[in-house]
């Protein structure tokens, strides 16, 4: 086996038993992207040599790409957009110095949405990933780079931000594990703010022992951010244990409706037997408001995108453009060029949405509302985990669709990210794992949701179902 | 008959105040708060807005808040809530303002304000939010563009909005007055308006008197000191009453006060009509303030001015001219109640203060505590004086050479020999100089001029280098000339 291919607990183990260093896994993965990366574009682009790791603290020296949306000090981030070309930050994001600590190794940045505005990882100004599983599909997204770096065995680990599913339906489409942890499980000091009230790092990995360790290492509280929450950490790799006897597991009704695809539901069920055989007690719950979770996020998370896009004005960093001739004033001029240069069609169409909710007259109607209504979802679910442990659903209803698919239709788009968003307006965690491939091979994603710090609950189970199952040692055919 | 048509008008004031606490960091930050640095050199990811920085609120700030919430008997709202403020400016790096918008941290709250003839007015304050300073723009004429400074970005601000209970000009800079004065006793700013750590804006509208409702209100801001406020309102004032006169409506607008013309001007009307599309800030978590917090704020706050005022008054019996300059100074009224423990001569205590010893520090340009003169020495120059060992204008002198030196009354007397000359024989020897070389005034004092007595005097004093006892001086010329007794006039 190549060292590329292997997950970060065996790497270890091989490092462990100087049947391996970490030189060579790291040069395994390098060479992954040499030869893969032309076609895949997982990355859009390789860190400097001297910020990739320092072999003295390598204590758990495991590859990783890095979402161009978290800051790396001296490294561009980008967000892939063209408005923040050339913006290097001057800091370290709390994870990437966690990360830095621990002695990771930082291959590159890895190809997004533009700010995370997308399903697909089409929104890019670098142009999209493909699909490792099928070229001509998408990987989903917005953290589609990272999950196709891990899937194509060009990372071992990899950090992605889910505002909405996009950590989840990208891992999903890729047949990799993706996590996205409580919200304030992990310090959101250094990603770029997306909707400041929905966002979270979380871990994309091969395996759920990988995504533990990993969440292990960038979770925890961070002064620096206000939203991370004081709560112990847990050694989340003693929630590893082949053991669902017993637990209550509910599957929300809403979830099984129409959109869904045959295939997608039928791994859904059948990894529900799977669980059943192992002991755990399925029943039908109901989250009454999930009708209005789509409509939900989009107010909230565009209303916060656009307030939080508001920066990006050309005055300190990133792009300036002035028009030729002088139209309005020459700092208004400067505004509407940048920005109209700078933005991609989705993000400007997300400021426009989120600014026309939040404006005077409109603000009751649909920014407070959808705030109430956000309450009314997590009180769905406050209700099932008072008497369940967890919640299992499809992560999307569709597995990888074309590319070019959906780029010009957006609700269409909006509606790949039905399953994963309830997550995000509730601050619950929900993980991701791969329950199978449809007719046409493509990866199938089992989403299990928990209550607010119940990431060892998703651990477990996921860790019992994969177990017992061979889903996530499969490659795919590159 | 009609009252003249101006006269029929009422002016309404409202004003908001924005000041700079000047807490050791930033707002939100761990930057240095503060002023006349380098630009740019007290930044950092948070408060230049960069990608991915997150704010995290200074207690600090926040308790000096809540001081000053409870120095204007506000409400507090236990809930600590944030929204943004979302407009372009350059100066705002990340194109929103991090405010309070529907939780301002205090609210109905009111400050007593006397004029000058001791009435006071209780005027309200609607309320008072924290929020964060702006960067500065600095324009270069020369090469036509424009820089930032974001060194101010961040400063800890507090908006302090006035119920629109002002009815003149000269009230609402009372009441501005009144504000600073409460302001400086809570250390939390150093309230200096020609720095900017106070700022005023005002909102200005007139309506004919005896109506409840308001007229149409315009806006002024630049106007950069206490003197400029009222100037600013006394011409808004004429110019809406001129309007209205004239049978024209006000515009609702927001004008400039220019200072150098002694006007104000509209602002372009493009600049303000902005939608701050305010919602509550995702980044900084609500949070209940704890009663044991409030509480213990509540003993940091201090005696305020107006309550010093009515105790000073009351218990020394000063006058109302030396109690507003007693008061108006924390450090003035400790020294003044320091020295009042040690001397019960209170008035003339309030007198010298007030007087020779205020002279002297604004000579100087320093604060009490920067002068060298303690109570227990300003007590002693106080009783050499009663005792007759100095004269008024030498113990002025004494009291010079006591803030350079430093050293105690009786020293300086001492080395500078200041000691009053009250040894007849020697008086009466200036005396006979004095008379000997004004012969005029001396035979116009004998035809009965008795006023040329003073001139004499003068005189005297001048030979005796300012050490002669003038009382006796007086009785020695008019038991000379005209017979009348030495110790009856002494």
């Amino acid at each position: 086996m190549k060292l590329n291919e292997a997950t970060a607990h065996e790497i270890l183990e091989l490092i462990r038993q100087e049947k391996a260093t970490p030189q060579q896994a790291f040069d395994a993965v390098l060479d992954q992207v040499q030869a893969k990366d032309d076609h895949i574009r997982a990355y859009v682009r390789l860190f400097l040599n001297e910020n990739r790791w320092d072999p003295a603290t390598a204590r758990v020296p495991i590859p990783i790409g890095i979402k161009d949306n978290i800051c790396i000090k001296g490294e561009p981030t980008t967000c892939c957009s063209r408005i923040l070309g050339g913006f290097k930050p001057p800091y370290d994001a709390t994870v990437i110095e966690k990360l830095k600590k621990t002695g990771a190794m930082l291959v590159g940045s890895t190809n997004m949405d533009e700010f995370a505005f997308g399903s697909s990882t089409e929104n890019s100004c670098y142009g999209p990933t493909r699909n490792p599983w099928d070229p001509g599909r998408v990987p989903g997204g917005s953290s589609g780079g990272s999950a196709a770096a891990v899937a194509s065995d060009q990372a071992i680990w990899a950090l992605g931000s889910d505002t909405g599913g996009s950590i989840r339906q990208p891992a999903a489409f890729c047949g990799v594990v993706g996590l996205k942890p409580t919200y304030g499980r992990v310090s959101r000091y250094g990603l770029v703010a997306f909707a400041s009230s929905l966002d979270q790092i979380g871990p994309i990995a091969k395996d759920v022992q990988d995504a533990a360790m990993l969440l292990g290492i960038i979770a925890g509280y961070d002064e620096r951010d206000s939203t991370s929450a004081d709560v112990l950490v847990p050694d989340y790799t003693k929630a590893l244990i082949k053991d669902v006897k017993g637990l209550k597991i509910g599957i929300p009704k809403e979830y099984f409706v129409a959109g869904i695809d045959p295939d997608v539901k039928e791994a859904i069920m059948a990894a529900i037997e799977v669980l059943r055989g192992k002991g755990a007690i399925f029943e039908d719950v109901s989250l009454p408001h999930t009708e209005y979770a789509i409509a939900t996020y989009y107010i909230v998370a565009t209303a916060e995108a656009s307030s939080n896009l508001a920066r990006y004005d050309g005055v300190q960093y990133g792009l300036r453009r002035q028009p030729p001739q002088v139209r309005k004033t020459p700092l208004i001029d400067m505004y509407e060029e940048t920005r109209d240069l700078g933005f991609g069609n989705e993000a400007k169409r997300r400021i426009m949405l989120g600014t026309y909710s939040l404006s005077s007259g409109y603000y009751d109607d649909y920014y407070l509302k959808g705030l109430k209504v956000r309450t009314l979802i997590k009180q769905d679910f406050d209700r099932v985990f008072e008497k369940f442990d967890a919640i299992i659903t499809p992560t999307a209803p569709t597995t990888a669709f074309k590319m070019g698919e959906k780029i010009a239709d957006p609700l269409s788009m909006y509606l790949s990210d039905v399953y994963t968003i309830s997550a995000n307006l509730s601050g619950i965690p929900a993980i991701s794992i791969p329950c199978g491939f449809s007719k046409e091979h493509l990866p199938i994603g089992l989403q299990i949701l928990a209550k607010p710090f119940g990431e060892q609950m998703l651990f477990r189970i996921a860790y019992t179902y994969e177990q017992s199952t061979p889903w996530h040692k499969k490659r795919p055919p590159l | 008959m009609m009252p003249a048509m101006e006269q029929r008008y009422e002016t309404v004031i409202g004003l908001e105040v924005h000041l700079q606490f000047s807490t050791q960091t930033k707002i939100f930050c761990g930057c240095a708060n503060v002023f006349g640095q380098q630009a740019n050199s007290q930044t950092c990811p948070v408060c230049l807005g960069l990608p991915g920085a997150l704010p995290v609120l200074n207690q600090k700030a926040l308790e000096y808040a809540i001081k000053v919430a409870l120095a204007l008997d506000c409400r507090i709202n236990t809930l600590v809530k944030f929204d943004r403020k979302n407009y372009y400016y350059p100066d705002l790096p990340k194109g929103y303002q991090i405010s309070q918008y529907d939780k301002p941290i205090a609210q109905d709250g009111h400050l007593l304000v006397a004029d000058e003839n001791g009435t006071t007015k209780r005027i309200g304050i609607k309320r008072a939010h924290l929020e964060e300073d702006a960067g500065k723009l600095i324009h270069d004429d020369q090469t036509n563009s424009s820089f930032v400074d974001y060194n101010r970005t961040g400063t800890p601000l507090m908006e302090i909005v006035s119920e629109p209970d002002l009815r003149s000009a000269k009230e609402a800079y009372d009441y501005l007055q009144a504000l600073k004065l409460t302001l400086q006793y809570l250390h939390v700013s150093d309230c200096d308006m020609e720095k900017g750590s106070l700022r005023c804006d005002a909102n200005v509208s007139l309506r004919i008197k005896g109506t409840s409702s308001f007229g149409t209100k315009v806006e002024i801001k630049n106007m950069n000191s206490f003197k400029a406020v009222r100037a600013a309102l006394e011409f808004e004032e004429r110019r809406q009453q001129e309007i209205l006169v004239s049978g024209a409506r006000v515009v609702q607008e927001t004008r400039l006060w220019n200072d150098a013309k002694a006007l104000t001007l509209p602002m372009r009307s493009k600049e303000e009509a902005h939608d701050y599309r305010y919602f509550p800030e995702p980044d900084l978590v609500p949070f209940v303030l704890e009663e044991s917090m409030i509480a213990s704020i509540r003993c940091s706050v201090p005696e305020l001015p107006r309550a010093k005022y009515e105790r000073l008054r009351q218990t020394y019996g000063l006058s109302e001219y030396d109690t507003n300059i007693i008061a108006a100074d924390q450090d003035i009224a400790d020294f003044f109640e320091a020295c009042a423990k040690l001397y019960g001569d209170t008035k003339k205590i309030a007198n010298w203060l007030s007087g020779p010893l205020l002279q002297e520090m604004n000579a100087r340009k320093v604060g009490l505590k920067d002068m060298r003169v303690t109570p227990q020495d300003f007590i002693v120059l106080l009783q050499k004086m009663a005792e007759n060992v100095l004269s008024n204008l030498a113990a002025k002198e004494t009291l010079k050479y006591m803030l350079d030196t430093g050293k105690g009354a009786v020293l300086v007397i001492e080395e500078r020999g200041l000691a009053q000359l009250s040894d007849s024989a020697a008086l009466i020897k200036i005396v006979e100089d004095v008379i000997c070389q004004n012969e005029s005034v001396v035979q116009s004092i004998r035809a009965g001029k008795e006023s040329a007595v003073g001139f004499l005097v003068g005189q005297a004093m001048r030979q005796s280098q300012g050490k002669a006892n003038p009382k006796m001086i007086g009785a020695i010329i008019r038991n000379k000339l005209l017979g009348s007794s030495i110790t009856e006039a002494y």
